[in-house]
């Protein structure tokens, strides 16, 4: 292959790359930028409140609940060397409002609700239920795409919020009841660390734009799948490594804007 | 071709490619009204792409499809979904949705576009059920259905706004002979009844000539026939007459093109 060629392929590259993000960007824009029909949307955006958050919460709670324990494990281990175990409290609940809930929550999100948000509209693609929307002179971005996105949008934070509450729950349990630190210095160190708007409103930030970026993904997917089972299982396998990533880096990028200076 | 003054849909010098693969290159003809036109050919010929384009899904590269005197593709998206309102499609797969049961997937269309009260499409929704034989089958779900059974709730749906034009989509594909023979009384008595003009896309020959008014048959990317069933089974057309008769060598060769079979087993191809 000459250097022309290579020259030639990474232009094609680049150009199918902006062209993807410009699909996407069409898409959700003939998603939800109308006005919304409540009476119709309604009902629509409950179902998938319901498939995309409540049927992910159970995940969600577990390992928010071990990641909390290991957390609170690990940091008494490293606390108590230092003689000051008493900062558990705070420790695991910056740990979880700063980095670990938005994050591990948007991860668990994508591989639980993304992965089924693309697998579901591919298969409604390969099935032609999307074509048949459209031949019905019902738009599918309004009917499919746009109740999920918002489900997502919404679901997500909530998600992120239950995951540090039950993790901090967790590194109670290890801290508190097994190591034996005073209940009420484990509380109240705690309460008086967290911040409103630097750590609880950050964290809610952040989980939203994981949440739009992780959901947008997982539909983009799904909408564009090649309708074959090939097609699907690759694009099921997309929405989880390109969600997982845009997550990890976009993590880094909000956590520079809000704690770096 | 039908006199285009009766046509429903006329279809002028339509040229079609995906890439650099052409599927139409100046296909032209006419539906008429209240009719069954057959499209047949053979299998990955584009007839279900000549749907998707009558429809408005797909755009040609070149050349007109007029609905009712409406070009399909100059059309605006609010102006397009206008006209789907008076079409509607039966998918090869049916396309029912998946989340609804059967009674759901027929009122859809009658909820999103009438504004008839519920006991209104109550009733209509067992009339169109009633119609194709499913009404015992209302609270089922399409994954408890056979492969007829969901033809012909899909069938029912695609009849629910009462169309002018229906597109059906190789209805007999993949059909017991029993589920074949309910579809085409159905689809040949629903059009009667309903003054339906219907496009039925298939290669299956035999059943679509028992039904069809008029018949197109594409190949090489156009119309190579076209006439009533009785004028295609008596032409002078040794492609047409290898289709009707299904035999396996003809025009249409048995085999793809490849290099000369004895170099190739003897390894003296360059």
């Amino acid at each position: 292959m000459s250097l022309i060629d290579h020259i030639a392929n990474l232009g094609r590259n680049a150009i199918a790359l902006v062209a993807g993000f410009g699909r996407a960007g069409l898409m959700l824009w003939g998603a939800i930028a109308r006005v919304p029909n409540l009476a119709k949307g309604t009902p629509l955006l409950i179902r998938q409140l319901y498939v995309v958050g409540v049927q992910s919460m159970v995940i969600i709670l577990v390992s928010g609940l071990f990641i909390g324990m290991v957390l609170a494990l690990q940091g008494y281990n490293i606390l108590v060397g230092f003689g000051t175990e008493d900062s558990l409290g705070p420790m695991v609940a910056l740990s979880l409002l700063r980095e670990l809930g938005p994050v591990v929550t948007a991860l668990l999100f994508a591989g639980r609700a993304g992965s089924a948000l693309t697998a579901e509209i591919g298969l409604m693609k390969s099935t032609e239920q999307l074509s048949s929307l459209e031949m019905m002179a019902v738009d599918p971005l309004r009917q499919i795409i746009a109740p999920r996105f918002w489900a997502g949008v919404i679901s997500l934070p909530l998600l992120a919020l239950m995951f540090t509450a039950v993790g901090i729950y967790g590194g109670h349990l290890v801290g508190v009841e097994w190591k034996g630190i005073d209940s009420g210095s484990f509380w109240s160190i705690l309460q008086s660390s967290v911040e409103w708007r630097q750590d609880i409103v950050n964290c809610l930030i952040k989980s939203t734009v994981f949440a739009v970026v992780v959901t947008w993904i997982a539909l983009y997917r799904g909408y564009q799948v090649i309708p074959n089972p090939e097609g699907i299982s690759k694009a099921t396998t997309q929405t989880v490594v390109q969600s997982s990533l845009a997550v990890l880096a976009l993590d880094f990028l909000l956590t520079a804007m809000m704690f770096g200076s | 071709m039908t006199t285009s003054s009766q046509a429903l849909i006329t279809v002028q010098n339509l040229a079609f490619s995906r890439g650099n693969h052409v599927i139409y290159d100046d296909v032209s003809l006419s539906i008429p009204k209240g009719q069954v036109t057959a499209i047949m050919g053979p299998s990955g010929i584009g007839k279900t792409t000549l749907l998707k384009l009558i429809g408005g899904q797909l755009t040609p590269d070149a050349g007109q499809i007029h609905f009712d005197g409406v070009d399909v593709h100059q059309c605006s998206r609010s102006d397009l979904f206008k006209l789907r309102k008076r079409m509607s499609m039966l998918f090869q797969s049916g396309a029912l949705f998946t989340d609804m049961n059967v009674f759901d997937n027929v009122a859809f269309a009658l909820r999103e576009h009438s504004g008839l009260p519920e006991q209104i499409i109550r009733t209509i929704v067992l009339m169109k059920l009633e119609a194709v034989g499913l009404r015992g089958a209302a609270q089922m779900m399409p994954n408890e259905l056979s492969g007829g059974m969901q033809r012909r709730a899909a069938l029912a749906r695609a009849i629910a706004l009462e169309p002018e034009l229906v597109l059906y989509d190789e209805p007999f594909a993949g059909q017991d002979p029993i589920s074949m023979g309910v579809l085409v009384k159905l689809i040949r008595e629903l059009s009667d009844a309903l003054n339906l003009t219907s496009v039925v896309v298939s290669h299956d020959v035999q059943e679509v000539l028992s039904i069809a008014d008029y018949v197109y048959v594409l190949a090489d990317k156009r119309v190579v026939a076209h006439g009533t069933p009785q004028a295609l089974r008596l032409a002078d057309n040794p492609q047409l007459q290898q289709f009707i008769s299904g035999a396996p060598d003809g025009p249409v060769p048995f085999h793809f093109p490849a290099q000369d079979y004895r170099k190739e087993m003897l390894g003296e191809l360059d």
